[in-house]
């Protein structure tokens, strides 16, 4: 199946309940529009303070001309190439540099790997664990000269983190996504990117405006719903989170919408109170569609050292994620955490984003990715 | 969770105590820890190298290898030498210089995410509570909903904000805000802008054009305490395009490490000038050299803390609990005068990130709420209940669990509570000698048998 495939086919199921809900409106509804629907929509009664709709307000922040950052189109492969290339450049650069020359692996090779993998934000422990394993492979005489040690860590790292990243599927609809991050990993700009690759594989989106507590998040999130095309459902800034996710869920099931995903606002993962607000979004969507949400994605900024370790474990611990995000490659951070992360958690990077365009984000591939890492500059030039 | 780099270094030296002599392998052994320590908070390879030269060096000294403690001699050569490269101890360097001719005009540059607007509303909050008049300008024409924030922001504050939604100049959006400024005769101009990555020629590009028609009094890069190794790369950047006049340092309230700060600090010989410590307008501080080595080590900051615990507790008040707690053991009564002291220090959450060993873990349970919940139970007491938490049978208690919206579990686990601090309390006045006054350094030994 592949990455998009989210709803399960009526054969793939095996138990025999049958949908519930009718699913006749799915197809005709996948071109959305602005607009809401001409019918009333049934009210949800327990929550929603405010049930007007308000998609037609259109917001100052929606009316202005943003100015365009200067960017360089490449193809897909290229620009991750490109963003990955200050990562591969160092890890390449580097390795070809402490391999030159060298016709036996020695302790100053393992030396200076480690130097490589620690300022690529690896971490000591990790770093560690691969030097570990590659001592173990020398001293069973597996591995002869220099290039065997590299392909042998390339399949290491690759081992580690490429474990199944398909979406999850579900009969649920709407799908529901929860995006969660601390302040400023880039979770909205994700959100926008990821709602125009459903919308582009036919499948209708909407975007629930979470985050109501920093300034301006509601614009921020309507503006790029504005640009990608899909309707944002929003309250003012200070209401409830969770109310939000609960109206937006109800409106997209009475629209027979395909997937509803859902900014939060940015939170440190030491914040108790902020982090069982997340536990009650979840509860709510649960309460909602007993699958829900089908995906909960951290996203994490590939900038950021060994924090992004405790990140990624608090936020599994406390709310359970499914997958990983992982932005801002297109600086010259490495995101090596990343690695350590999958190992322990065993949780996949499903997405990864490379740059500011509504386009700069695509499901992630490992080897894709180890590639681009490891490999000179001869692949994927003309994808 | 976290072991701290003094447990560890603790672990190195109590091996060497049986030993007569320390000898150089020890010392290396003890570099190693340190070394360990400050990757894993995010300093920079490099960085750590000639950090542990500089110590190497220092610690050859014969003043550790003749220290009855050397691992207390030790740790201070690290600490110190942290100090040092942060700033040093008398450090005055945290100030925002002001134009004698008005206004003084401060521009913001960093990352995408880093906190800049943010940080600039923190700003202006800062001046404007020194009765200064504060034009926040915003300069980022490119990001969704940027203006909208700065203007929520200043909304906030009532603060001015100049903004022009047509123009996509940032140059001369700068420009245009700072002779409106002179025109309204403010004290202050923050110009916030993009966030950009240092190696997008362009932008750097235009952030350089700006700094060039403006001519900044403070050029303030603002990063990221989360950020990693690539600290280095990105405010070596910003620095030779821009020439920073200083560094802020945000999001402090997470539980990194921030070994950022001396990455950036090493890299561009630039002052750290204030620290983010939450997402409120008023949570900014000044930054200390010394409080982020202790950070940065792992070892808490007991200098803060125990300056609060000055502060808000009152030295009689203090001195009375002791000497009652010694002689008769604790009652309902004194825990409630205790958690009036401890609020007065400020959150529990605040609190305990100030601990050693407890910097970086979640200590999940202890939120302010539970304390108001505490407080509830015990205010559904009668005085007689408060004075002898013995007459407490389960009559009594489902009242009092009734009286404060509580279960009588919850009773119950108060009283248990009570008990156990009162056996610490036992135990600790013997181990002090019988001795029933509240002193500093009776409190840190409190706070390490934690």
């Amino acid at each position: 199946m592949g990455f998009f495939s989210i709803f399960k086919k009526k054969d793939d199921v095996k138990s025999d309940e049958i949908d519930k809900q009718d699913e006749v409106q799915e197809e005709s509804d996948s071109d959305v529009s602005d607009t809401p629907e001409p019918e009333t929509l049934e009210e949800p009664e327990t929550v929603a303070e405010e049930p007007a709709p308000e998609q037609e307000v259109r917001l100052a922040a929606m009316d202005q001309d943003y100015a365009e950052k200067p960017a360089i189109k490449y193809g897909f492969f290229k620009r991750l190439k490109k963003g990955l290339s200050k990562t591969s450049g160092k890890l390449v650069g580097g390795m070809e540099s402490i391999f030159t020359g060298k016709k036996e692996i020695d302790e100053d090779l393992l030396e200076e790997l480690e130097e490589l993998f620690i300022t690529s934000d690896i971490g000591v422990n990790t770093t560690m664990k691969i030097i570990e394993n590659v001592r173990d492979e020398l001293s069973r005489k597996k591995l002869k000269n220099p290039e065997e040690l590299k392909n042998s860590l390339k399949k290491h790292i690759l081992n580690i983190l490429d474990i199944p990243n398909d979406l999850n599927t579900t009969q649920d609809k709407p799908y529901v996504i929860v995006v969660l991050g601390v302040n400023g990993a880039g979770k909205t700009t994700s959100i926008a990117k990821m709602a125009k690759m459903f919308k582009e594989q036919g499948l209708s989106t909407t975007l629930a405006a979470g985050d109501t507590f920093r300034a301006a998040a509601i614009d921020q999130l309507c503006v790029w719903g504005d640009r990608v095309g899909v309707p944002v459902i929003k309250q003012s800034e200070g209401s409830d989170s969770a109310a939000v996710i609960f109206d937006a869920i109800q409106s997209c099931r009475s629209k027979g919408v395909d997937v509803l995903i859902a900014d939060t606002a940015g939170r440190l993962q030491n914040k108790v109170n902020l982090m069982k607000e997340l536990e009650k979004i979840t509860r709510v969507a649960k309460r909602e569609l007993p699958y829900a949400p089908h995906e909960i994605l951290l996203v994490l900024d590939a900038t950021s050292g060994q924090n992004a370790i405790s990140q990624a474990q608090k936020f599994n611990e406390d709310i359970g994620i499914t997958g990983l995000v992982l932005t801002k490659l297109d600086g010259t951070a490495k995101g090596g955490a990343i690695i350590g992360i999958v190992d322990e958690l065993g949780v996949p990077v499903k997405f990864i984003g490379f740059g500011e365009g509504v386009d700069d984000l695509k499901p992630f591939n490992a080897s894709d990715f180890v590639d681009a890492l490891f490999d000179n500059e001869t692949k994927g030039e003309n994808d | 969770m976290f072991a701290t780099l003094n447990d560890k270094l603790n672990a190195v030296f109590s091996k060497l105590k049986k030993q007569v002599r320390i000898d150089d392998e020890n010392i290396n052994e003890a570099l190693k820890q340190v070394r360990m320590a400050l990757l894993e908070a995010d300093v920079n390879f490099k960085v750590v190298k000639t950090f542990i030269g500089n110590v190497l060096e220092k610690a050859l000294g014969e003043e550790v290898k003749k220290s009855l403690t050397p691992d207390q001699v030790f740790i201070k050569i690290v600490n110190d030498e942290l100090v040092d490269i942060l700033g040093g101890k008398d450090y005055k360097e945290a100030r925002i210089k002001l134009n004698s001719n008005p206004p003084t005009v401060i521009m913001m540059a960093g990352l995408q995410g880093s906190g800049k607007t943010t940080t600039a509303g923190k700003l202006a909050n800062f001046f404007m509570k020194q009765s200064k008049s504060v034009l926040l300008v915003a300069g980022d024409i490119y990001s969704p909903a940027a203006i909208d924030q700065l203007e929520t922001l200043g909304r906030q504050l009532s603060c001015d904000v100049y903004s022009d939604r047509e123009s996509k100049d940032a140059v001369k959006i700068a420009k245009d805000a700072l002779s409106q400024a002179k025109k309204t005769a403010k004290d202050i101009v923050i110009i916030d802008t993009a966030g950009r990555l240092h190696i997008d020629e362009e932008l750097m590009g235009e952030i350089v054009r700006t700094k060039e028609a403006v001519s900044p009094d403070e050029v303030l890069f603002v990063a990221d305490a989360m950020t990693g190794q690539d600290a280095v790369n990105v405010a070596k950047t910003f620095n030779e395009q821009l020439d920073a006049t200083g560094i802020i340092l945000t999001k402090m309230d997470g539980d990194a490490r921030g070994g950022a700060a001396l990455s950036i600090k090493e890299v561009t010989g630039k002052p750290l000038k204030f620290i983010g410590t939450g997402e409120k307008l008023t949570e900014f501080e000044q930054f200390y050299p010394d409080r982020m080595a202790s950070r940065i080590l792992g070892m808490g900051d007991i200098v803060t803390l125990v300056e609060r615990a000055q502060d808000s507790i009152e030295e009689g008040d203090a001195e009375e609990l002791a000497a009652k707690m010694a002689k008769h053991g604790l009652d309902f009564e004194d825990m409630l005068k205790q958690f009036r002291m401890i609020k007065k220090m400020g959150s529990m959450d605040s609190i305990l990130r100030l601990i050693p060993g407890l910097g970086n873990t979640n200590m999940g349970e202890v939120d302010d709420k539970q304390l108001k919940r505490v407080e509830a139970i015990i205010f559904s007491m009668t005085k007689k209940e408060r004075k002898n938490a013995k007459i407490l049978n389960s009559s009594r208690k489902k009242r009092i669990a009734r009286g404060s919206g509580t279960h009588v579990a919850d009773v119950n686990r108060l009283v248990n509570q009570l008990n156990q601090m009162n056996k610490m309390m036992k135990q600790m006045t013997k181990k002090l000698g019988g001795s029933n006054k509240l002193n500093p350094a009776m409190m840190k030994d409190f706070l390490k048998m934690r």
